[in-house]
């Protein structure tokens, strides 16, 4: 589970720097507790959007009240939590 | 319109063919066989553009913020500077790949480029010009539209300096001519000059 | 320098097909919005103003075959043949065209029908109506995002003032298309019901397809007058699609527009709002017209009668504003509810009776273009 967990971080960070065109970062430069708007890694509203679709996209999660997103799409952490508890693929 | 008569061509780019010119002299030029999608990141490399926003952006933006780097690179300009920009295909290459994303789940980050106008935004928010925007959808070059409508907003004072121009892009090819007018040059800004410096690459 | 004038005009919309169809509509407090399947939209469909193709071609007969005009071109057609049908000595080797419309005909690109594949083009859009009408000045085509169609209308005023023509028809148009449907879904920016511009419960926009025209010009006709006295755009330099939060561009083109018009925001008496219904530019609106001291002016948005018309919706609610000026009727914002934005601004809930001389029409869109428009009533004896 441990493993398992770390893994999907990892596979996060690919992810959101593959979608979100981050291409001056690398997966070492993002910290699982990063703040991944504001003064973290800086994202904006539409990567919000972005980060829905990842969702949808890769682990079948739809969000459908985009004030959810908010809560989510706090740190690599809770997302990756918000995910083990809710993907359907 | 005598006050247009102080209006100068102060800075000029052109982008075409794998080669950038600025004021009729080529300061960079790339292999012919290099896409738009190398050509827009080796240029971003080698003129150290540092602005990651950059890598986001579709390719008309990339174009956009690339010319009007080089373009405004040590002149000064005020946040009163207007941009009027033109081009004959619109927003149609991230048109396309909307389109294509439609089949599947669509990209908000693909759709919010289907205006041509949001390259004038990138380029404001960029070097912080709080201005006059247009874009013009045209057949061709237009050197009288361009110079028509910079000159009302020169004239009436709605604009400080203005950046003018061409900005197309379709199915990879890319054409580019901006300039910067001001009250300060040697070039006067006129339809023929406007002319023959985006006629430089087409002879 | 010379007054600028708003002479005819007509809107072609879910609303009617002529500017005094769609007031009376607006007066009878009838949408154009209603629910429209399609199958993208969990709950099967969405609101919108969507023109019923019979009716409109039924209406297009008159001018051509509708078979060979798009839905868009028609619309657009029938718009500028009302505006010239009330001006019969117009001289169109002299008159300039100024098309607005940011997506065109894109809607070909799902359903091409029998035309070529080159029609989905603005610069086709152009040519067409161009030829149609025999206009021998070409066309200046702008797309501007949502400010297009007003922005067109401060292009025509530039050019006349610095003597380029004497007379422009301005038409705009923008159809509601899967293409920008789909887009709008993926910003969750669509409204779940009818859009509720400055309400407590907005959430989105609803989106809407018309047409407009107006004709331009510096030439003056005998009783009331409505004349364009000041115009400015601005960038707010801070997002390519989420609004200021200062509300910073649409505040200075308010600042700019009402010094070219030499007035102080309170002698504005009517301000029609952009008013999209989305939380972020409802918002941004408040902001902007309160730091311009317009918090008391009568204000309202047309969105729930039209939903958003994109490139169109500038030039229809200048159209509106016009005609609220010379009927000296203010209009009432539709579907408004409790105000839901932080400052306070002054919404009209019900038809009002009143004197009116002038009135500012503020319109912003992405890429953080805004517009400001100031209009004066003239009066020519």
């Amino acid at each position: 589970m441990e493993l398992k967990m770390s893994d999907l971080r990892t596979e996060l960070k690919q992810s959101i720097i593959e979608q979100l065109n981050l291409e001056e970062l690398s997966i070492e430069d993002i910290d699982n507790n990063d703040s991944l708007f504001g003064d973290g890694l800086g994202l904006d509203s539409i990567d919000a959007l972005e980060l829905i679709v990842l969702l949808e996209k890769d682990y079948g999660i739809k969000l459908t009240d985009p004030n959810q997103g908010k809560e989510i799409f706090i740190s690599i952490n809770k997302m990756a939590e918000y995910i083990e508890s809710h993907r359907t693929k | 319109m005598d006050k247009a008569r102080n209006l100068f061509i102060t800075n000029s780019i052109r982008i075409k063919n794998e080669k950038i010119s600025l004021k009729k002299e080529t300061i960079l030029s790339f292999d012919k066989e290099v896409g738009f999608s190398q050509f827009s990141k080796d240029a971003y490399k080698i003129l150290e553009l540092k602005y990651p926003k950059y890598h986001k952006m579709d390719s008309l933006c990339k174009l956009g913020i690339l010319s009007s780097h080089i373009l405004l690179l040590n002149q000064e300009i005020d946040a009163d500077t207007a941009l009027v920009f033109s081009n004959s295909s619109s927003s149609h290459d991230i048109d396309l790949k909307h389109k294509q994303s439609m089949e599947n789940i669509v990209s908000p980050a693909v759709f919010v480029y289907t205006l041509p106008n949001i390259v004038l935004g990138e380029i404001s928010i960029k070097h912080k010009l709080q201005s006059e925007n247009v874009f013009f959808v045209e057949d061709k070059f237009n050197a009288e539209l361009l110079l028509d409508y910079s000159e009302t907003l020169l004239n009436s004072g709605k604009a400080s300096n203005v950046v003018c121009g061409w900005l197309e892009l379709k199915n990879d090819q890319y054409d580019v001519f901006l300039c910067l007018v001001s009250k300060n040059g040697e070039i006067p800004f006129t339809k023929e000059n406007l002319e023959e410096l985006y006629g430089i690459e087409n002879e | 320098m010379m007054d600028i004038l708003l002479q005819e005009d007509s809107i072609i919309s879910p609303l009617g097909f002529s500017t005094s169809e769609n007031i009376n509509a607006i007066k009878a407090g009838n949408s154009g919005l209603q629910f429209h399947a399609n199958s993208r939209f969990q709950n099967g469909g969405f609101y919108a103003g969507i023109i019923d193709p019979t009716f409109l071609a039924d209406e297009f007969s008159a001018l051509g075959d509708a078979k060979k005009f798009t839905k868009l071109e028609q619309m657009m057609l029938l718009a500028i043949q009302s505006v010239l049908n009330n001006n019969k000595q117009i001289d169109l080797k002299t008159t300039a065209l100024i098309i607005s419309s940011t997506k065109g005909n894109i809607n070909l690109w799902d359903n091409p029908q029998n035309f070529s594949e080159d029609r989905a083009s603005l610069n086709s859009l152009g040519k067409i109506i161009q030829n149609f009408f025999g206009f021998e000045l070409q066309p200046i085509i702008v797309s501007n995002a949502c400010i297009s169609g007003g922005l067109a209308v401060a292009i025509a005023k530039r050019f006349i003032q610095a003597g380029k023509f004497d007379n422009a028809v301005v038409v705009a148009g923008d159809l509601v298309s899967d293409f920008v449907t789909s887009g709008f879904q993926s910003f969750q920016a669509l409204s779940n019901s009818l859009c509720r511009p400055f309400s407590k419960t907005r959430d989105g926009i609803s989106l809407g397809e018309a047409a407009a025209a107006v004709l331009v010009s510096s030439e003056i006709t005998k009783g009331d007058n409505i004349a364009l006295i000041g115009d400015a755009s601005a960038n707010d330099a801070n997002h390519i699609s989420g609004p200021s939060r200062t509300g910073e561009g649409l505040y200075k083109s308010i600042q700019q527009g009402l010094k070219e018009a030499q007035l102080s925001a309170s002698e504005i008496d009517y301000l029609s709002a952009h008013g999209t219904a989305t939380v972020f530019n409802d918002e941004m609106e408040a902001v902007a017209f309160n730091r311009a001291g317009l918090n008391h002016v009568p204000i309202n948005s047309f969105k729930g009668f039209y939903g958003h018309t994109l490139g169109a919706s500038a030039l229809i609610e200048t159209i509106l504003a016009k005609h609220s000026l010379l009927n000296n009727e203010l209009y009432p914002s539709l579907n408004f509810e409790e105000l839901g934005v932080s400052k306070p601004i002054n919404i009209i809930q019900n038809l009002v009776k009143k004197e009116l001389q002038t009135a500012l029409k503020t319109a912003s869109g992405f890429g953080g273009c805004n517009l400001a428009l100031i209009l004066k009533k003239i009066n020519n004896g």
